[in-house]
């Protein structure tokens, strides 16, 4: 294993917590830099981590043992991540990930001893459209294949640069299908900024809220109302944050309004700023979006050259607001607002007991606007419009779809708010269809006979990740690809979350292996009532759902996974289990290994 | 051997008027808290003796186990010793019950999960400071270890979990009372925890 020089180690903690104000809560983003360029947070760099930030060393390791994409051990040169998000696993990721490790000699997750590469199978990466998908070395791939997997291995067997593949892997196409509203009219740079100028906050806010518009994180929480509440909480500061911690598997319209619309939605952050009175804001990117980091600091950078942020923006010295990138590290809980707060000031992503709500308490203890960047884009339209022209299609506007899975074109599609499930189907070529995963893992599984219930704030509210399955799709894979993800992401603060998600992939793994019984069919049930109703927050809440449609929804599929009640059987290959140690011992030889 | 019968889902032991509930015990890979907490029923160990006997485990050394109705289990499984004992129960016990947290979700000896058995061996009996004539222990009577900790619901059908480490003495108080009652066990809420 790679020994690191301790000169080097400080001279690099120096450097990073330099630039970071030796601050504690930059700890994170800290921790991250030297990820970058070590591939790990070395053991022997955590004091001098702790020394630097004036933290704690077991602040330190609390980062690195939370955090999917900070290690203690050295990833090597190239540090890959195939997803294993339903939508990539439906196009086969399972299989690239053995092609790949096979051809490498790795096993997933383990670095290879020459310290050249580690392959690790990884959720969501919002790349649902165009998988299977990856990253390498934080990098997008993209589409992958037999042919680009033997690619990719024949790359990093010769150690080429990542600058020298060929450009194609890394690919990214942002595919509209269907434009409406939002994205059907363009905002010039700077509109909403100076059709608010002359407007006090309680016009914008009036506009605002006569528009309708809810959040389009899924929560559906009227946007209007939140700020008003941060406006209106005592303090002297405030901040506004944007939660690009896109982390649902199957959404990636946040990635696609990120590449193509940055201005707009950092001009929805800067109008949230004049309404509430902050003047620091964050776009929290979440670690899988890395990618995009440069393209934002450019649009952030050229607004600051344009007067539309800064220390003066539209030339008005009293309005300032400025906008600075924290990175997340791959953790889906990060895009519940607390704890996005709490990974923000850089600590592990717990959520926060609510109330106090961030809107009178969130960032550093200060009123804080979250707000997802579908939301703010939105709200950077209505400022610029008005709310007749936001609500001439209905009730709340229009949402975006991220639409994947078995249809012809998937890719993002944008509907009036109500419009039914079976319309946005149809929309992407997903004939045949015999289900639909809307809103995600949390989200419900419909039926084909419940194609016509309606996405709206009501009935169906959403995120924006629709997952299409077609008629040879086995709906079991999508439960337990769903309930193996929350047990990885649990946070572990609350038992019944910690405690019922590793039961259920427990359970989920013995129906796999055909091993669940009629006494697991009761975990189930009982699991399904006492994890939601006992969880800390909306993960424990949530997590339970893929196994309750299944069995509520799909009846005869379900109770095929079980078998008959057993009483004295031992499961269990003895002599499978003791292999490590006969090798070990020399009772078995390591080459029949 | 008395007959048990089903009671809903679960099932409640039957017994003649005088006869006596059978029990055995074991400790797997488990620190024996849980028999501590077993003990720790004060003085109902008095009116258990009329009602209870104690036919095998760490109390009484004994080994041999036949026609059990209760046989409780503390600890993980962490060698193979362990999963012959937990199997010889499974065969003999009517009803199997998993007490602490050890037999319900591995525990503390599952810690050793994180880090795989390979390299704790190694680094205990090899690569530490200080070790001399490094060599993996190897013997007859040493039973040898599993590539895994597991618990015991992993291995074979348990009938009633006792949360806790250790489930708290009013737990097995319940379950004593309940058993010689002819009823199923009804836990208070502070009696069912994780810690």
């Amino acid at each position: 294993m790679e020994v690191f020089e301790r000169a080097d180690l400080a001279a690099a903690v120096v450097t990073a917590g330099g630039q970071h104000g030796n601050d504690p809560h930059n700890a994170l983003q800290v921790c991250l830099q030297l990820q970058q360029q070590f591939s790990c947070v070395p053991a022997d760099a955590v004091p001098m981590l702790a020394h630097q930030l004036h933290t704690t060393t077991g602040h330190i390791t609390s980062l690195v043992s939370f955090y999917s994409f900070l290690s203690e051990t050295p990833r090597g040169l190239y540090d890959l991540y195939i997803s294993d998000s339903i939508s990539d696993h439906m196009q086969g990721s399972r299989q690239l990930l053995h092609r790949l490790c096979l051809a490498l000699g790795v096993r997933p997750g383990e670095p290879r001893l020459d310290g050249r590469v580690t392959v690790s199978p990884t959720y969501c990466t919002g790349l649902c459209d165009q998988g299977p998908a990856g990253l390498v070395n934080g990098h997008p791939l993209t589409r992958l294949d037999d042919s680009r997997i033997d690619t990719i291995s024949r790359l990093i067997e010769n150690a080429v640069p990542l600058d020298q593949w060929p450009r194609e892997l890394f690919t990214v196409e942002h595919r509209i299908y269907r434009r409406d509203l939002l994205l059907g009219t363009p905002l010039e740079r700077g509109d909403a900024l100076r059709s608010i100028a002359d407007q006090t906050p309680e016009e914008v806010l009036r506009e605002l809220a006569a528009s309708g518009l809810n959040g389009r994180g899924g929560a559906r929480f009227p946007t209007a109302l939140k700020w008003r509440m941060c406006r209106e909480a005592s303090s002297e500061t405030r901040y506004v944050v944007c939660n690009a911690d896109e982390g649902e598997p199957g959404t990636f319209k946040d990635r696609v309004l990120l590449a193509d619309y940055a201005d707009d939605v950092i001009e929805g952050m800067t109008v949230c700023a004049r309404v509430i009175g902050a003047r620091e804001g964050f776009i929290y990117l979440r670690g899988e979006y890395a990618w995009l980091r440069p393209h934002l600091e450019w649009v952030l950078q050229r607004r600051r050259g344009n007067d539309l942020l800064g220390d003066a923006i539209l030339g008005d010295s009293n309005w300032q607001f400025d906008i600075s990138i924290h990175m997340g590290a791959g953790a889906y809980i990060c895009g519940e607002e607390s704890a996005l707060i709490e990974s923000l000031e850089g600590k592990r992503g717990t959520p926060r007991n609510r109330p106090p709500y961030p809107v009178t308490a969130g960032y550093l203890q200060q009123p804080t606007v979250v707000n997802n960047v579908e939301t703010l884009f939105s709200a950077a339209h209505i400022a610029a419009r008005g709310s007749a022209w936001f609500g001439t299609s209905g009730a709340g506007g229009t949402k975006l779809h991220s639409v994947s899975g078995h249809c012809e074109r998937p890719g993002i599609y944008e509907f009036p708010v109500g419009c039914s499930v079976g319309e946005v189907v149809t929309a992407a070529g997903g004939d045949g269809a015999i289900a639909v995963q809307v809103a995600g893992a949390a989200g419900e599984l419909l039926l084909a006979e419940e194609f016509q219930r309606c996405i709206d704030l009501n009935t169906l509210k959403t995120s924006g990740s629709f997952i299409i399955f077609g008629p040879d799709h086995d709906l079991f894979t999508t439960t337990a690809n769903f309930t193996r993800f929350f047990a990885h992401e649990t946070c572990g603060f609350c038992a019944p979350c910690r405690t019922g998600t590793q039961l259920a992939r427990s359970v989920v793994d013995r129906m796999a292996a055909g091993r669940a019984f009629g006494r697991d069919r009761e975990a189930i049930d009982r699991l399904i009532d006492v994890t939601p109703a006992l969880s800390h927050c909306g993960l424990g809440g949530t997590a339970m759902n893929p196994l309750r449609d299944l069995r509520d929804k799909c009846p005869q599929r379900y109770q095929a996974l079980f078998s008959e009640d057993d009483t004295s059987v031992l499961h269990f290959d003895l002599e499978q289990e003791l292999s490590e140690i006969k090798t070990l011992t020399g009772e078995i030889p390591e080459a029949e290994q | 051997m008395r007959s048990t019968t089903p009671q809903g889902n679960c099932d409640v032991i039957q017994r003649e008027p005088g006869q006596k509930i059978r029990i055995a015990s074991c400790s797997l890979a488990g620190c024996f808290g849980c028999h501590m907490s077993m003990l720790d029923i004060d003085e109902l160990v008095v009116e258990v003796v009329h009602h209870l006997e104690y036919c095998r485990g760490p109390l009484n050394d004994v080994r041999e186990l036949r026609d059990v109705d209760v046989g409780v289990v503390e600890g993980a499984l962490c060698n193979e010793d362990n999963v012959k004992v937990l199997e010889q129960f499974r065969a003999n016990c009517d009803l199997l019950v998993a007490v602490g947290a050890c037999a319900i979700n591995g525990g503390l000896p599952a810690m050793r999960n994180h880090f795989g058995l390979t390299a704790c061996l190694k680094e205990a009996y090899l690569d530490a400071e200080g070790v001399v004539n490094p060599e993996i222990p190897r013997d007859a009577e040493l039973p040898r270890l599993l590539n895994r900790v597991r618990p015991i619901q992993e291995v074979v059908k348990v009938d009633y979990f006792l949360p806790g480490c250790p489930p708290p003495a009013a737990a097995f108080t319940e379950l004593f009372t309940a058993l010689i009652e002819g009823r199923e066990p009804a836990f208070d809420e502070d009696m069912v925890r994780f810690d």
